[in-house]
């Protein structure tokens, strides 16, 4: 099953204004370079974009905030992107916050087929108000519904033509989840190759989840907190 | 007077057990990685999807695809092992990981947090805090006691947003080291030079003091 297309503008065809997208990533970490900027060249309007983070002020998902493509942001940290924080504290932009472990499970159940369940993340905060809790074992819990989207949008280190993927250390995160949770799913990888090329035993992504596959161009893969030591 | 991050991040450290898996929280929490008790085995959690987490890279080594929940580029112990997001907090809310250390805005004695929301002013998100502390076993709380006016962070009530409810069990403050026990904050040590007087001024909470409060040795 070929799932090759030429690039990421034929990548984003039929995502159109005000849909719902799932985008990769932690932070600036595995996210989908490529599919963005032809995001922001589509002028597609109107998103609901959900992703761990929101990018920074020029880069990732920052990119499209700036072009004020995005409606809406579900998200679970979004503390370095000023011009999100700007947007939202004037009420541009609508925000939902949620714990990051409640995003990723809503993620896998959408793609799992499972609409809800209890997690323990957010009980007696507001992010339980209006939400059914319930009492299991002596300990209190609040009911998540499943997440889905009309496109999800995820980044691997390397691909094959039937869409199986494999991630690099911690830019895998919330991709796989992401990958099984869109009617449509479009995988963009810094190699792809050929059935059988890619080891069946440590693939992370089996390619049933994804519909569209090729191969980026010109990963900047910028590095958000420069950390190192110092040689002696 | 009272303790700097470091030395906080020290007597932190004498909280870990062999064979703990610990999750520590960005800010003076990375600092504990340092003070690791000689003979103490630990495995470092980093949500974002690490166990086995080491050191920042040598200079130059930086990998853009290794970097832990602070966003920081770090490197991998040998055994380390990546996952996903939904595994990686499988861990957490399944009560895998035996010790979160976290930063936080305020912490009331009846074990509240606030760390995540200043309405209207400040809105970065709860990232994983607060699955982190809806589930671990063992939270510990590194703070200073006071904000940038001179205010208690240690309090009768939160007054922020809340991020979690009842979790906190013990806080470190650069003034000392609080038990939350059902009668309040319960001072089980002094920072060095730190009298129990000074405390007793700087904590609006309810604060319990043994006859006896001893004081830190680093």
């Amino acid at each position: 099953m070929n799932k090759v297309v030429n690039n990421a503008d034929a990548a984003i065809a039929g995502i159109s204004n005000d849909m719902t997208l799932m985008l990769g990533g932690f932070g600036l970490c595995g996210i989908p370079e490529s599919s963005i900027a032809a995001l922001v060249r589509s002028g597609v309007k109107g998103l609901t974009c959900i992703s761990n983070n929101a990018g920074v002020d020029d880069f990732g998902l920052g990119l499209l905030l700036q072009s004020r493509q995005i409606r809406k942001m579900i998200s679970s940290y979004v503390g370095e992107n000023d011009e999100f924080e700007r947007q939202m504290l004037s009420g541009e932009l609508e925000v939902d916050l949620i714990p990051q472990g409640t995003l990723a499970e809503r993620c896998r159940a959408g793609g799992a087929g499972i609409p809800a369940f209890f997690t323990p993340a957010g009980y007696g905060t507001e992010v339980a108000e209006g939400k059914e809790t319930r009492e299991f074992n002596g300990k209190m819990y609040v009911m998540e519904h499943w997440l889905r989207a009309d496109f999800a949008i995820v980044k691997a280190w390397k691909g094959d033509t039937q869409g199986n993927l494999v991630y690099r250390y911690t830019a895998r995160n919330f991709n796989p989840l992401m990958a099984m949770a869109g009617r449509i799913t479009i995988a963009e990888v810094e190699e792809l190759v050929e059935p059988g090329e890619l080891d069946p035993n440590t693939i992370h992504t089996p390619g049933i989840f994804v519909q569209r596959i090729f191969q980026g161009t010109g990963y900047e893969k910028r590095i958000e907190q420069r950390t190192t030591r110092k040689r002696s | 007077m009272g303790l700097n991050k470091d030395q906080m991040a020290q007597r932190i450290a004498r909280e870990l057990k062999d064979g703990y898996y610990v999750n520590l929280g960005i800010g003076i929490p990375t600092l504990v990685a340092n003070h690791i008790p000689e003979g103490i085995d630990v495995e470092l959690q980093s949500e974002n999807g690490i166990l086995g987490m080491g050191p920042f890279p040598w200079e130059g080594e930086e990998d853009a695809d290794l970097i832990n929940a602070g966003k920081q580029t770090v490197t991998l112990k040998p055994g380390a092992v990546i996952f996903d997001s939904a595994t990686s907090f499988a861990m957490i809310r399944g009560q895998h990981v035996h010790l979160t250390v976290l930063g936080a805005m305020e912490v009331a004695d009846n074990g509240d947090i606030a760390n995540w929301k200043i309405p209207g002013r400040m809105v970065k998100g709860m990232g994983g805090a607060m699955d982190l502390v809806s589930s671990a076993e063992n939270i510990i709380v590194c703070m200073m006691h006071t904000n940038k006016a001179g205010e208690s962070k240690l309090l009768p009530e939160c007054t922020l947003p809340l991020t979690g409810v009842g979790c906190v069990k013990k806080v470190v403050t650069d003034l000392g080291v609080f038990d939350i026990v059902p009668e309040g904050f319960l001072l089980i040590e002094r920072a060095p030079g730190v009298t129990v007087a000074e405390i007793r001024a700087k904590t609006a909470g309810r604060l319990v003091i043994a006859e006896n409060v001893p004081e830190m040795v680093l």
